[in-house]
């Protein structure tokens, strides 16, 4: 008599159990492959068409030290590097500490209630508002409101509120995804709430919390409508005054109160220009923001490579 | 059987008292002059954030400098309970203590004081191996720099004198500066008592420190907690009862949160005072 577990095994076909197995593993690299090859297709193909398009500025270099002008051939994107430059430092000075702190103490400190979920979940849904909608709060705060103008500091401080949910939500994930040992290790040494952030969590999390920051930061610097919500101009021919002076106290605000223009903003305005060699000079600014991109995504990746060895 | 031959040097010292359950004779600890009592727990109780009541209404010494055992089956609470010396639950929120964990010679109950001065005390050595992602050499200072200790001379003085008496210091004095991920499983569970032992606590709590080890590095474990006992009050949960049996002087058997039967370790194991002892160390339960 058979048991009952032969009974069982002999209804099983292990062969076409196998070939079958092997077969969905083919389909589904191939499936994976395919997909793959599509993304990097349209982006590589992107990315050559701007390029070859933009060749004839891209390679001249008073392109990038020369102000926009009516001559598609003399129009450069001097103010408008230097503007997104100035922009992304103010953004990045605000976003990223404030974003920072508002996931710690969101994770670490805040006490598990009503109001920390109400928070949470707000929170998330931020990061999916419009962009646009954060330019007309933006337009109708501190542009109208206080009256600050549209100014570099203004766009700063609505590219920081476009990307702190991103910061505060990184922040948390990989504030959570230490170890609760690690955690457990430090106070059991001892260690209080903030010797445990500060020596222990902080530190572990770090790779996670400065890609948070950096993937915050080059969502921002494409940012094109709520610029231009708060007014930037697309035609600018000056520089904001330098940070840094020969003169005393050598060191100066008042770029923060400077029209300014940014790259996606210059790349707009030519492309709805009628001339047609203006969109070789659009083309050649995108190649340029895009190489922007990529150098921060690239900072990114470099950081979590040091920080895994 | 490095328990047994333990326990036969000390009926020769003649200090072996008959065989009485703790839990009923608590007294009876503190008149033996050669063993001081470094805790008394009395009737301690524990609940759980969810209201679960994981410790009932548990009583029993810690003697002064020799190594006790918690052993039962699983979910009985023997890591609640030693996770109560050092106030970890107070990490999570909700819980609730009642009754008394009482360090000496202060007198001072546990439970009334701030868990990180506890914590300070009373030293952990977790189930997992958990170094911290530093240097070798900055594991061992961590309790110290929590503490406040920046003199270099200082610092490597204890790292030499605690990875020493981890039994640690040979393997690893060309490398302290490297990762302490970058060690075997066994070394940086060494590297964890090290740790615990550099900023020399009152109490060293060994949570199952052998259970993520292959039998080795358990073997070179259990080593050092028999070479500690003499030096350190040390509380261990483990599963193995033989592992009990080999390195405690004192063992308690918890079943579902309470204290069933409190010990010497010889005399537990040889001539249980409990059915529902003997039942579990004998195998026919849990």
């Amino acid at each position: 008599m058979k048991t009952l577990s032969e009974n069982i095994k002999s209804g099983i076909d292990y062969a076409s159990l196998s070939r079958k197995n092997r077969s969905r593993d083919i389909i589904f690299a191939s499936l994976g492959i395919i997909v793959l090859f599509i993304a990097i297709t349209t982006l590589v193909a992107l990315f050559l068409d701007l390029a070859v398009r933009g060749a004839p500025r891209l390679t001249d270099p008073d392109f990038y030290t020369s102000f926009p002008s009516r001559r598609p051939l003399d129009a450069g994107i001097l103010s408008a590097w230097v503007g997104t430059i100035m922009v992304m430092l103010v953004t990045a000075v605000i976003a990223v500490p404030l974003g920072i702190a508002a996931g710690l103490y969101l994770e670490e400190y805040a006490s598990k209630n009503w109001l920390t979920d109400v928070i949470e979940v707000n929170v998330s849904n931020l990061a999916g508002v419009p962009s646009i909608v954060y330019g007309l709060l933006a337009l109708g705060l501190f542009v109208q409101t206080f009256g600050m103008g549209e100014t570099v500091l203004v766009a700063g401080l609505v590219l920081s509120l476009l990307i702190l949910p991103i910061i505060i939500v990184s922040t948390r994930e990989s504030i959570r995804s230490i170890p609760s040992e690690l955690r457990e290790a430090a106070y059991g040494l001892g260690a209080n709430q903030w010797q445990t952030m500060a020596m222990y969590i902080i530190p572990a999390a770090k790779p996670g919390i400065i890609t948070g920051a950096i993937v915050g930061l080059s969502r921002a610097i494409g940012e094109t409508a709520p610029i231009i919500t708060i007014g930037a101009l697309s035609f600018i021919a000056f520089l904001p005054q330098s940070p840094v002076s020969g003169d005393f106290p050598f060191i100066s605000f008042e770029w923060l109160n400077s029209g300014f223009t940014v790259m996606p903003i210059q790349m707009y305005g030519w492309v709805s220009r009628p001339q047609a060699d203006f969109q070789i000079t659009a083309a050649a600014a995108g190649v340029v923001l895009i190489v922007m991109t990529l150098m921060m995504n690239a900072l990114a990746i470099y950081i979590r490579y040091r920080a895994r060895k | 059987m490095n328990g047994m031959s333990k326990f036969q040097t000390t009926v020769q010292d003649g200090s072996e008292k008959p065989v009485r359950k703790a839990s009923e004779h608590l007294d009876h600890w503190y008149l033996e002059p050669d063993s001081p009592t470094r805790a008394k727990v009395s009737n301690l109780k524990f609940w759980y954030g969810d209201g679960t009541q994981a410790i009932d209404d548990v009583s029993m010494p810690l003697i002064d400098k020799k190594v006790t055992a918690l052993i039962g089956p699983s979910g009985c609470g023997k890591s609640t309970f030693l996770r109560c010396f050092n106030r970890m639950h107070d990490l999570y929120p909700g819980v609730r203590y009642s009754g008394e964990i009482n360090l000496f010679p202060e007198d001072e109950n546990l439970i009334n004081l701030d868990p990180n001065i506890v914590r300070m005390r009373v030293g952990m050595v977790f189930q997992k191996p958990n170094p911290f992602p530093k240097s070798i050499y900055e594991n061992v200072v961590a309790g110290l720099r929590i503490r406040g200790i920046t003199k270099r001379s200082l610092l490597d003085e204890i790292v030499e004198d605690s990875l020493s008496k981890a039994a640690l210091w040979d393997e690893v004095k060309d490398r302290l500066h490297q990762p302490a991920l970058s060690m075997s499983g066994g070394q940086q569970q060494r590297l964890c008592i090290a740790r615990a032992l550099a900023v020399e606590p009152e109490i060293l709590l060994l949570d199952e420190p052998t259970s993520a080890l292959d039998p080795i590095a358990t073997a070179k474990v259990e080593d050092l907690i028999n070479k500690l006992a003499g030096d350190v009050t040390v509380l261990i949960v483990t599963h193995n009862m033989q592992q009990a049996a080999r390195i405690s002087d004192y063992t308690a058997y918890m079943y579902l949160g309470k204290l069933i039967e409190y010990n010497k370790t010889n005399d537990l194991f040889t001539a249980p005072k409990c059915q529902r002892t003997e039942d579990y160390i004998t195998g026919r339960f849990g």
